[in-house]
């Protein structure tokens, strides 16, 4: 009965809600929801109405959200922000229509999954930069320019972009970058060699650098 | 204000949605009830206004797809082509209950099922099934009281 009991039901009348709350505890009924998911995941697209995919993989530099409208890849957040923040964030300005669908973000999983294991120097994908705009925006598609392998300063992003004295504007862009890996931000220093910061936390930032040196 | 991802209502809410449809269109037809009220609702969410009571709302689409369901299955015969691939994991203990359930009639089925699965006040189960607050307790009550004979008669038979 452990799907659908009914049995204690009477002892709950009137009270509260009786749910059925998030905790899954039979697992072939897990298994039949899992399947449900994936069908909505499905039709939702066909119909046109998945605003926003999304799906979680694994990498050197811990889990990674990826999400993506009908445009191209839109978000790339680490688990350090928080998967259900990282949401909310996509839901309030893009659209609260968003399911776990990986299916959409096959493309720039495998991309990334080539990266981390050294065969691939740069992304060939469709982006989304919806989620920035203004200098920032300018920034970011500037960073665009900085190869496989190589570093710029916030300094040096600053003067590509025509505006020398914004080296503090550009910090704050590189750590808003809504794309980060594919929009390498990683790769820009701070001007006395240190790493700055990094929006997956420094020690990511260092794990990158070290791949990038290496291959 | 925050809002929540659609993601988060389906886990949320897809496990109770789901033990509804069951109580209501029975285990055969629940998963395409599940996936015709989620859908929908998926549709409709940006609209949903702040604060609204999410549950109650998606019992009242599940009710609609249901009624939608009962419609079209005296119409038509079922289409068999379409049928999605039936699901393994319908329990055989369901099935009894189900069975047990399908005797009721269809007014005590949607009180117990939206008080007792759904966990909604009976103020709002007479919003969606019409009549007075009292008249759905007792509807519940009722087919609770009807269930549960059954069930223990269906025991003794089988012992």
């Amino acid at each position: 009965m452990a799907s659908f009991d009914l049995a204690g039901a009477g002892t709950g009348a009137g009270a509260g809600p009786a749910t059925a709350g998030p905790a899954a505890p039979d697992p072939r009924e897990a298994a039949v929801l899992a399947a449900l998911h994936t069908r909505l995941a499905a039709e939702a697209e066909a119909a046109g109405l998945l605003d926003v995919a999304y799906t979680v993989i694994d990498s050197p530099v811990g889990k990674l959200i990826l999400a993506a409208t009908d445009a191209g890849l839109v978000r790339v957040a680490f688990e350090c922000e928080g998967v259900d923040t990282v949401l909310q964030d996509l839901g309030t300005r893009i659209s609260p229509r968003i399911l776990e669908a990986p299916g959409r973000l096959a493309r720039p999983a495998a991309q990334l999954r080539e990266y981390f294991d050294g065969t691939r120097r740069s992304f060939d994908l469709d982006l989304d930069l919806r989620l920035t705009a203004g200098y920032r925006r300018t920034v970011v598609q500037t960073l665009q320019q900085i190869g496989y392998g190589h570093t710029s300063t916030y300094a040096g992003i600053a003067a590509l972009t025509g505006n020398p004295s914004a080296v503090r504007a550009v910090g704050t862009a590189c750590g808003r970058n809504p794309l980060p890996l594919v929009i390498p931000c990683h790769r820009v220093l701070r001007s006395d060699g240190t790493t700055g910061g990094y929006r997956g936390g420094p020690a990511a930032k260092k794990i990158l650098l070290d791949l990038e040196a290496a291959a | 204000m925050e809002v929540k991802s659609f993601e988060q209502i389906v886990r949320e809410h897809g496990p109770a949605v789901l033990r509804i449809c069951r109580a209501v269109v029975g285990p055969d037809e629940a998963e395409d009830a599940w996936s015709e009220t989620f859908l929908a609702a998926l549709s409709a969410y940006p609209d949903l206004p702040d604060g609204a009571n999410v549950q109650a709302w998606l019992v009242t689409i599940a009710k609609r797809k249901a009624v939608d369901q009962h419609r079209s299955a005296a119409r038509n015969p079922v289409p068999v082509d379409d049928l999605p691939e039936p699901s393994t994991a319908a329990p055989e203990d369901t099935d009894g209950l189900w069975t047990a359930l399908k005797t009721l009639p269809v007014r005590q089925r949607e009180a117990l099922a939206y008080h007792h699965l759904a966990g909604l006040p009976y103020a709002e189960v007479a919003l969606l099934l019409g009549g007075s607050e009292a008249a759905c307790r007792r509807s519940a009550a009722d087919g609770i009281k009807k269930l549960r004979t059954l069930y223990k008669e269906d025991r003794n038979g089988i012992l």
